[in-house]
């Protein structure tokens, strides 16, 4: 089997994700960005970076900065000791609440800053803490939203430490304090790194919670964005933040690889006992007792205000889901609406499994040479770009690279499901790298002597490996594809709409009943992914979500 | 008749050479073992011949070239330093993995995987996971997988070398055993030369990634072609220059530039062409292990259990000329191996 | 050796072609088109407000032929960029939704085709100073300050009556207002303050901010969160809403609204339809504005998207009789003003709100 042999097979594999990628990434965000470059009919790079220079825009990167560094600081002080807690300690209902932190990841922005809202807003059960709208509750929310992130990467890394290098700390005299500070940590940096990272690129793009907890006082790199893509139709400031943004999210990328070079923990496969919670657990007891509330929280005050109708206790906002809503602000019932959620959510969780699949293969197949090293790892990377790039300017993007012949696809029903696979798929990629990578090639090899093709011995060797954390991966793009909105909300047909669209509509009518019906979708969506995430938690994979 | 014929054979890893120019020749039936120190490109000289490396130079198979073969399709089963064996599936599932992809008929399959797991001294092992065997178990396993596939080729890396040193002694017997009787043509890798005298019949002795000696081994134990191959073969010590000459001429040997001796080559006896002073003596559970100086230098000797020798006292020294290998060149590194 | 296995291969190979072929086609759960294949499509792209009762499009399908394809998303704003971005290569046949303060934009852009479409009595007053037929005014409304009348009087306030009032003292923290720059009810109440005070503008929204003003992305944040008779009963009691918002906090059984709209504090909104250029389908296009215009629609207009009609004579629900009131006379800015400053005064507004 010749070198040149082996690069084609392997650039077989990477051709579809490849083609998808540049399709539906690559050509749409290049289109939209391309526009601002080029301004009455000539190229202006200068242009460009001028905008940089505004005090509007300057203002805006700090924010988005220190927001996100404060906000990214803080999920790891409160999902550290909960990662801890809730896969090395022996509590009861550690299952759930595990799936249940889980939750507002994948809840729509709009919804979350309604459930903030109805928590500190005026009438809230903490109003008086006078957080409305200021920086405080957007931290807040960018916490509540991304510290299950670092309980699920960190978690799944620490679940599978080998324990004994502590052990023998311990035998040499260290406390538990320096045992951690010495062996632990330093074990799980890659990690927790990763987890650092990731968390930083969604807070760096979260729009919907700094708009809706921030009002228009404070603006990010993102709001700007899109004021400047929806509003003011200047292009030009829109590309600029663009490329700001994409040159940070590849500098956050490459330190990332850079971190997960060293051999990721959750690799190992060492399953520790639980331990039973001592007195020294104390401290990380009670900050994931912080976090639950600040996740609880916003959760009860949405469940229970979905409950409220006309002042009484009532299911009368889940009744009407059945109904398009008063006054017909929908052109269908909100039930149709679930189901239609559901069917795309199937197919984006193929796409993405398929997609990622091909990813995870290249990115981990053996190297021969260190050029290939790097062509794999720069592959590894290109995935995670859609991680980092604002749904406006995706979404605008299809709509000005996708509607000409050959590439008549806008209006296609496959769009949708398509571009929440992309969302999905660093995720999905992530999820399974750990896994393929940990599969010694030589058992492939010992297939290929036994006389299996490629194929039979895929079978064989990977397969049962790979099939858990391939469900689990799934669980993970269906959540996220139910919870997409950004670049759904650009595609959706009014007669086939998604349930976050729905909830949206709904919030954006007046009336009692309509706001009613969407915090009970909001619940009913809630409820869906915690259903799911319980599901994924249930197959126990230790590298679930280790970005 | 050939069967395997390699030629001009070179796998590097970016740009630095692992296997250089390497030829070999074997004859169907045979068992050729693969001699070199670890580092020296064996292994990559035999993943190469099952197509797993991309390697330049011409891998032949009863003269049908295999370069557009791929792994699956040559009929060469390897066999893992560590086994690699599936651990999803049972010891059965895993002999009978090769019988199921060739679709041979369910009970023919089952004959046949009882049948290898008799041979590899395992039967009533087909439900057991491999999780649950010990070291020596595991490989059994992988050899009758292997031997599942009924391959044209077995090629066998390092096969016994995870175990430990009894264990070792007792499957290369057995193995070799197992060879026979199945009728099955074999590459080998070791580095250790006794697992190669015990288990092949031609020898190909690598270093560098260059094979420096090959042939029958009776052959190539006789006569190494260079001090270091002597070492390598399990040869005590090489001496060159006069001391050479004089050991040579006490042996009734030819003259030569050097000359490598086996521990055992020089025996104390009451009356001997050689004689010198004890310097060291160590007491195994056969023989004593003397080091002593003579006017040829310091050289290994034996005595048996029964002679009373310690350090200083003078003894004589028979000469054995069969235990004993003249060299062509002299030795650049006269340093001794491990027992 | 190896022909039955290299068949096995080609087949295992077709079969993964198959999967993806399958994948790219999008031949998936929602692939399949459920809209009747007789009727051909006629594509509307709107705002995410839009809202006709399903009666009502089910007559124009039956009475024009067509089948009604929605596509909405954003608000105006974002409608009339999506708009101009994809001009000549529309996502849609026709376009609902774009208005008085940003219709401008859109027309300069090419995006409309002429289509003269014949209006309705009373529509003509509301076409766009310069425009030959393009755009069809359908529906206008006033955004105008809205108050809680309980708020105030269970708290013994008095109300604010003005855009001068608002900045007093007495008001500070009590107003939610939606951005300018991200929604178009807040670039319609900026619209107003500038028609009131001109380049004093700026003075006024630095007081309003610095007396606490919530300034939220939307209409809905603003109304639904935040304003004290909103579904989620905020803190707040002053809002930026729209006149006809009264006649939808009426309790049941009560004959009151609880909100009142402050007539002073108004600019007017007119919504315009048209085809776009380069309409896979411009006969459809047409009728369906030449539908929007008609009875039926208008009718229908106030119970689903809280604007009124512009066609004289057209009957309003009794609820709107009753509580949504029109000022007589709200700000005014030239379109031809706001096309050239429209993106200076954003800028300029971003600044004062976001210091």
């Amino acid at each position: 089997m010749t070198q040149t042999r082996r690069l084609v097979a392997l650039a077989a594999t990477a051709v579809v994700p490849l083609v998808v990628l540049g399709l539906f990434f690559v050509l749409p965000v290049s289109g939209m960005v391309g526009r601002g470059f080029v301004h009455g009919g000539r190229l202006d790079v200068g242009g460009v970076a001028d905008v940089l220079a505004r005090p509007e825009i300057r203002r805006a990167v700090w924010f988005t900065v220190w927001t996100s560094t404060v906000a990214t600081v803080l999920a790891l002080v409160l999902g550290l000791p909960a990662a801890y807690v809730l896969h090395r300690v022996a509590i009861p209902g550690r299952t759930w609440l595990r799936a249940f932190l889980v939750v507002p990841f994948v809840l729509p922005t709009v919804v979350v800053g309604v459930a903030f809202e109805l928590l500190i807003g005026e009438g809230g059960p903490v109003a008086f803490l006078g957080l409305d709208g200021g920086p405080v509750a957007i931290v807040a929310g960018l916490v509540f939203f991304n510290a299950s992130v670092v309980i699920r990467v960190v978690g799944g890394a620490w679940e599978s430490l080998d324990p004994r290098p502590g052990e023998a700390a311990a035998a040499l005299g260290a406390s538990p304090r320096q045992v951690l500070r010495d062996v632990t940590l330093p074990t799980l940096r890659p990690a927790i790194v990763s987890a650092a990272t990731v968390v930083f690129l969604f807070c760096a793009t979260a729009f919907g919670i700094v708009l809706t907890l921030g009002g228009l006082r404070y603006s990010s790199v993102e709001t700007q964005i899109y004021l400047l893509t929806t509003n003011l139709l200047d292009l030009q400031g829109a590309a600029a933040l663009s490329i700001l943004q994409l040159l940070v999210v590849t500098a956050l990328l490459l330190a990332a690889a850079r971190a997960r070079r060293t051999p990721d923990a959750a690799v190992a496969h060492s399953q520790a006992r639980l331990r039973r919670p001592t007195g020294a657990d104390a401290p990380a007891l009670v900050a994931t007792f912080l976090l639950l509330v600040l996740v609880a929280g916003p959760i009860a005050s949405l469940v229970v205000a979905s409950l409220r109708n006309d002042g009484a206790w009532s299911l009368a906002n889940y009744r009407a889901l059945q109904t398009s809503g008063a006054h017909q602000a929908l052109l269908v019932p909100v039930t149709d609406a679930v189901v239609n959620s559901l069917r795309i959510a199937v197919d984006a969780t193929w796409m993405s499994l398929l997609l990622g699949l091909a990813v995870a293969t290249v990115v981990t197949r053996r190297s021969r040479t260190r050029s290939e090293r790097r062509l794999r790892a720069v592959l590894d990377g290109l995935f995670m770009l859609p991680l980092g790039v604002s749904a406006v300017t995706l979404g605008f993007g299809f709509l000005i690279t996708l509607g000409r012949p050959p590439l008549e696809l806008r209006d296609s029903p496959a769009l949708i499901p398509i571009a929440q696979a992309l969302v999905a798929l660093p995720l999905v990629v992530r999820v399974l790298v750990p896994v393929l990578g940990g599969i010694d090639d030589r058992l492939r090899q010992a297939a290929a002597t036994l006389g299996a093709s490629p194929t039979r011995a895929l079978l064989v060797v990977d397969l049962p490996v790979i099939w858990k954390p391939l469900l689990a991966a799934a669980g993970f793009a269906f959540a996220c594809s139910l919870g997409e909105f950004g670049a759904t909300s650009f595609l959706v047909r009014d007669d086939r709409p998604t349930l976050p669209v729905v909830i949206f509509r709904l919030i954006s009518h007046p009336g009692d009943l309509d706001y009613g019906m969407a915090l009970a979708a909001s619940v009913i969506l809630g409820a869906t992914t915690a259903a799911v995430m319980l599901v994924v938690e249930r197959l126990r994979v230790p590298s679930v979500g280790t970005f | 008749m050939t069967a395997l014929s390699v030629r001009g054979l070179c796998v590097s890893y970016d740009g630095t050479p692992a296997v250089a120019d390497a030829a070999l020749d074997l004859d169907e039936g045979r068992v050729l073992a693969v001699l070199g120190p670890s580092g020296c490109g064996k292994s990559t000289l035999l993943r190469a011949v099952a197509g797993l490396e991309p390697a330049t130079g011409t891998v032949c198979w009863h003269g049908e070239d295999l370069a557009a073969t791929p792994t699956h399709r040559r009929g060469f089963a390897l066999m893992f330093q560590d086994g690699q064996l599936f651990p999803s599936l049972t010891v059965a599932r895993n002999v009978g993995y090769p019988l199921r992809i060739r679709r041979t008929p369910r009970a023919e399959a089952g004959a046949r995987v009882a049948e290898l797991l008799d041979l590899v001294g395992l039967a009533g092992f087909g439900d057991r996971l491999p999780a649950t065997l010990s070291g020596g178990e595991r490989q059994r396993v992988a050899l009758a997988r292997a031997l599942a596939a009924s391959p044209r080729l077995l090629l066998l890396d390092e096969p016994l070398s995870a175990l430990d040193a009894g264990l070792r002694q007792r499957l290369a017997v057995d193995l070799r055993r197992i060879l026979l009787a199945a009728g099955t043509t074999a590459v080998m890798v070791t580095h250790d030369h006794e697992e190669a005298f015990a288990v092949a019949d031609d020898l190909a002795v690598m270093r560098a990634g260059r094979i420096v000696q090959s042939g029958p081994i009776a052959a190539v134990w006789r006569a190494p072609a260079d001090p270091e191959t002597a070492l390598f073969l399990g040869y005590a010590r090489v001496l060159d220059g006069p001391a050479a000459s004089r050991l040579l001429f006490a042996a009734g040997l030819p003259e030569a530039p050097a000359v490598a001796l086996r521990r055992s080559a020089l025996t104390v006896v009451a009356d001997g062409p050689l004689t010198g002073t004890v310097t060291e003596v160590r007491t195994t559970p056969g023989q004593l292990r003397l080091v002593v100086r003579t006017d040829a230098g310091d050289v290994d000797a034996v005595a048996s259990l029964d002679r009373r020798v310690g350090p200083g006292d003078a003894v004589d020294l028979a000469v054995d000329a069969t235990r004993m290998a003249a060299l062509a060149g002299p030795s650049e590194r006269a340093e001794r191996t491990l027992d | 050796m190896g022909s039955p296995r290299a068949r096995r291969r080609t087949s295992a190979r077709a079969g993964a072609g198959a999967v993806l072929a399958l994948a790219l086609a999008g031949c998936s759960l929602v692939g399949s088109d459920n809209s009747p294949e007789a009727a051909k499509d006629v594509v509307l792209v709107t705002h995410d407000s839009f809202v006709l009762p399903k009666t009502v499009i089910a007559q124009f399908e039956r009475e024009s032929g067509y089948h009604l394809v929605v596509h909405a998303s954003g608000d105006g704003g974002t409608l009339t960029n999506k708009l101009v971005l994809t001009q000549g290569d529309p996502t849609g046949d026709v376009a609902f939704g774009v208005d008085n303060t940003f219709a401008s934009r859109a027309l300069d852009a090419g995006v409309f085709a002429a289509s003269d479409v014949p209006l309705p009595a009373g529509a003509q007053k509301y076409v766009l100073p310069g425009d030959d037929g393009r755009l069809a005014p359908i529906d206008n409304g006033n955004v105008c300050v809205n108050i809680d009348t309980v708020w105030f009087s269970d708290h013994h306030v008095a109300p604010p009556r003005s855009l001068d009032d608002l900045v007093k003292p007495a008001y500070n923290g009590l107003i939610a207002v939606p951005g300018a720059t991200t929604s178009s009810t807040g670039l319609a109440f900026l619209l107003a303050t500038i028609g009131k005070y001109g380049d004093g503008w700026v003075d006024w929204w630095s007081k309003l901010v610095a007396g606490g003003a919530t300034i939220t992305d939307g209409w809905t944040q603003a109304y639904e969160t935040d304003f004290t008779q909103g579904g989620g009963h905020g803190k707040d009691p002053i809002v930026v809403s729209y006149d006809s918002s009264p006649a939808f906090t009426v309790p049941k059984g009560s004959h009151a609204s609880t909100t009142k709209a402050l007539l002073d504090t108004c600019f007017q909104q007119v919504e315009y339809a048209g085809v776009l250029a380069g309409a896979a389908d411009p006969e459809g296009a047409k009728a369906f504005v030449q539908f929007l215009l008609g009875p039926s629609v208008q009718k229908a207009l106030p119970d689903a998207m809280y604007v009124f009609p512009v066609r004289s004579g057209t009957p309003l629900p009794p609820a709107w009789a009753k509580y949504a009131v029109q000022p007589s006379h709200p700000y005014d800015v030239s379109p031809a003003d706001i096309s050239a400053h429209r993106e200076a005064w954003l800028r300029q507004w971003s600044d004062i709100v976001s210091r």
